[in-house]
C-alpha cells in the first residue's frame, strides 16, 4: 500500500487546534508561534480516518495529504 | 510602514471592463453621476464583477469614483491576493459604508495576531463549541416553540432573528441577550439596510437609507442604555453571572461604544448565517431528493436506537453530518453571503507579475470564483456531490472555493458557522417539514445594498411532521 505525506502550511493556520483533537500523535502545537506542528509526517496507513478528518475540517484549509 | 496613497506605478496596464450603465444618466442620482462603475454596481453586482472576469481575465479593474478597483479571480490571483502581507493592505478603508455603523473608533477588523488571541482567549475557541451549540440548540427551540403543527414564515424575518439571538448570546452573553426581542432585530437589520455603495462618496450622504440606518443606531444605543440603566440599578452581581456588558460597565465605556462594540461582534455573523440558512432552505426546497437524503440522515443520526434516548442535537452538530453539510456547503458556494472581499493597497505590491499600486483597491470576488467552470464542472448546477470523495471540490479548490475567504483573514467564525447550521436544520427538519410558499424561482437576492439580503417576500410553509 502506498503512504501518504500530510502538510501544514503555517501561512495559513489560525491556531484553532482542531487537528489536535482528530489525531494529537500527528499534530502539534507550537505555544509561541500559535500555529500547528507537524509530529508526524508520514503517519502511519492506521491513522489515515483521523488525519483526513482533521484535514477536512481545518477552519483555516490549512493542512492537505499527498498520496507518495 | 509606508502609507502613501500617491503611487509612480499607474492602473493603466490593467485592462479595465466595460461601462454597462451610463454613469451620466438622468436615471443615476445626482451624487453619483461621472462615478464609474458605481452607479452599476448598486444594481447589479454580480453582473459586474462577472464581467470583468470574462472581459478582462484574471485580473481586470473598474472603477467607484475616485478608486481604481482591481478585481482578480482564479485560484494563481487569488492565492496572491490572500497571502499579500497585511502591511500592505488595510480592509476598514476599503468598506467607507462600515464606518457610520460601527460608530467612530470601533475596530472594522484585527490584524491577524490579534485575531488569533482572540480565538485563543475568547467565545470562538475550540472548547467553548459545546456550550454555544447548547445555547443554538435552545434558542431555535425556542423560536420554533411558538408554531401550530402547520403555518407559513418568511425566511429573512425568522433566520434574521433566530441569529440574532444566537449570535448575542454565544459572543456577548447569555444576560444581555435575554434582554433583546425581536424589536433589537428589526433596528440591526435596518443597520445592515444602510450599506449602500453611494458610501463609497459619501458615507453620510443625505439619502434615506442612511437616515434609516443612523435612526436605527440611535434605537439600539437607547436600548442598550436601557439595559445599561438596569444594571447599574441592580449592582454588583457574583463573576459566573456577568458577561462583556458587565465588564464594559465597569469600565465606564459609553452606551454608544459599547453598542459599535457590540454591532461590530455580531456583524460578521449576522446576516451571513441568516443568508446562508434561508438559502440552504430554499436549495432544499428545489431539491427533493437532496432533502429526501438529508433527512433520511438526520432521523438515523437522532433516532433512539438502543433505547438509552437519542443523541443530542448540540452534540452531533459538532460531529459529522456529511450529507448536511455537503448541501451547506454547494449553497454556501452558491449563495456566497460576501460577494466581494476588498483590501485598499497601502504600498505598491506585486501580484502574480503585475503591479498593483498604492491608493488602488484590490479585491476578490467569492460570487465569480465559486463558479468557475474549470474548478467546478457545471459551476451553476447545485451538487452537494461535489463534495464526497475522491470530488471533494472544496479542499482540491482551496483557493478559488472561498466562500469563508482564503488565507489568514478566513473567517475565524467558519466552524461556529457551520456548527450552528448542523444545529438549525437538525432541529427544524426533525420536527418539521417544509414546502415552498411561493414558485421556487422568484426567491432572490436583493443586491441593492453592499449588504445583500433575501428579497421579500421568502415565504415558506411548514407542517409538524407525524411519526
Amino acid at each position: 500500500m502506498r503512504g501518504y505525506t500530510v502538510r501544514a502550511d503555517t501561512g495559513l493556520c489560525q491556531g484553532h487546534q482542531l487537528c489536535q483533537g482528530e489525531a494529537p500523535d500527528v499534530f502539534g502545537f507550537d505555544e509561541d508561534g500559535d500555529v500547528v506542528v507537524m509530529l508526524e509526517e508520514h503517519p502511519a496507513e492506521s491513522r489515515r480516518t483521523d488525519v483526513q478528518t482533521a484535514v477536512r475540517y481545518c477552519p483555516a484549509f490549512a493542512l492537505s495529504i499527498e498520496e507518495d | 510602514m509606508t502609507t502613501s496613497t500617491s503611487s509612480t506605478s499607474s492602473t493603466t496596464e490593467i485592462p479595465e471592463v466595460s461601462l454597462a450603465l451610463d454613469d451620466q444618466s438622468p436615471d443615476v442620482p445626482e451624487i453619483i453621476r461621472g462615478t464609474g462603475h458605481l452607479p452599476e454596481m448598486r444594481v447589479d453586482p454580480i453582473g459586474l464583477f462577472a464581467r470583468v472576469r470574462e472581459e478582462c481575465g484574471d485580473i481586470g479593474r473598474f472603477r467607484l469614483a475616485d478608486k481604481e478597483v482591481v478585481l482578480v479571480t482564479g485560484a494563481e490571483a487569488n492565492e496572491a491576493f490572500f497571502r499579500a502581507p497585511d502591511a500592505v493592505l488595510d480592509q476598514a478603508a476599503a468598506y467607507p459604508f462600515m464606518t457610520p455603523i460601527f460608530g467612530k473608533g470601533v475596530v472594522f477588523d484585527a490584524s491577524p495576531e490579534e485575531r488569533q488571541q482572540m480565538l485563543k482567549n475568547q467565545a470562538l475557541r475550540g472548547d467553548m463549541m459545546r456550550g454555544h451549540a447548547q445555547t443554538i440548540e435552545a434558542e431555535i427551540n425556542r423560536m420554533v416553540a411558538g408554531w401550530g403543527d402547520e403555518g407559513e414564515i418568511d425566511l429573512l424575518d425568522f433566520f434574521a432573528e433566530l441569529t440574532i439571538y444566537t449570535t448575542s448570546s454565544c459572543l456577548i452573553g447569555k444576560p444581555f441577550r435575554e434582554e433583546l426581542d425581536s424589536s433589537f432585530a428589526q433596528h440591526y437589520h435596518e443597520l445592515e439596510r444602510g450599506t449602500d455603495a453611494i458610501a463609497y462618496v459619501d458615507p453620510y450622504a443625505d439619502i434615506d437609507s442612511f437616515r434609516i440606518r443612523d435612526a436605527a443606531r440611535e434605537r439600539l444605543v437607547a436600548l442598550v442604555q436601557g439595559i445599561i440603566d438596569k444594571r447599574k440599578e441592580r449592582g454588583t452581581v457574583p463573576k459566573e453571572e456577568r458577561d462583556l456588558l458587565d465588564v464594559l460597565i465597569s469600565i465606564d465605556m459609553t452606551a454608544d461604544v459599547v453598542t459599535g462594540i457590540f454591532i461590530s461582534m455580531m456583524f460578521a455573523g449576522h446576516h451571513t448565517s441568516s443568508g446562508t440558512a434561508s438559502w440552504a432552505m430554499i436549495e432544499l426546497l428545489r431539491h427533493p431528493d437532496v432533502m429526501a437524503d438529508v433527512v433520511a440522515e438526520l432521523d438515523q443520526l437522532y433516532t433512539d436506537a438502543d433505547g438509552t434516548g437519542p443523541v443530542e442535537v448540540s452534540f452531533q452538530a459538532l460531529r459529522s453530518i456529511p450529507v448536511l453539510e455537503s448541501a451547506l456547503k454547494e449553497t454556501l458556494r452558491l449563495h456566497p453571503p460576501l460577494i466581494i472581499l476588498m483590501r485598499l493597497v497601502q504600498e505598491d505590491f506585486e501580484l502574480a507579475g503585475t503591479t498593483i499600486p498604492a491608493g488602488t483597491v484590490v479585491a476578490a470576488s467569492p460570487r465569480v470564483s465559486n463558479r468557475i467552470e474549470e474548478d467546478f464542472p457545471k459551476a451553476d448546477e447545485f451538487d452537494p456531490g461535489r463534495y464526497i470523495d475522491p470530488r471533494q471540490e472544496d479542499l482540491q479548490n482551496r483557493w478559488t472555493w472561498i466562500p469563508f475567504g482564503a488565507g489568514k483573514h478566513r473567517c475565524v467564525g467558519n466552524a461556529f458557522a457551520m456548527m450552528q447550521m448542523k444545529a438549525i436544520f437538525s432541529v427544524i427538519l426533525r420536527d418539521f417539514e417544509f414546502e415552498a410558499a411561493q414558485p421556487l424561482d422568484s426567491y432572490r437576492d436583493d443586491c441593492s445594498k453592499m449588504v445583500i439580503q433575501l428579497e421579500q417576500p421568502c415565504r415558506v410553509r411548514y407542517r409538524r411532521r407525524v411519526r
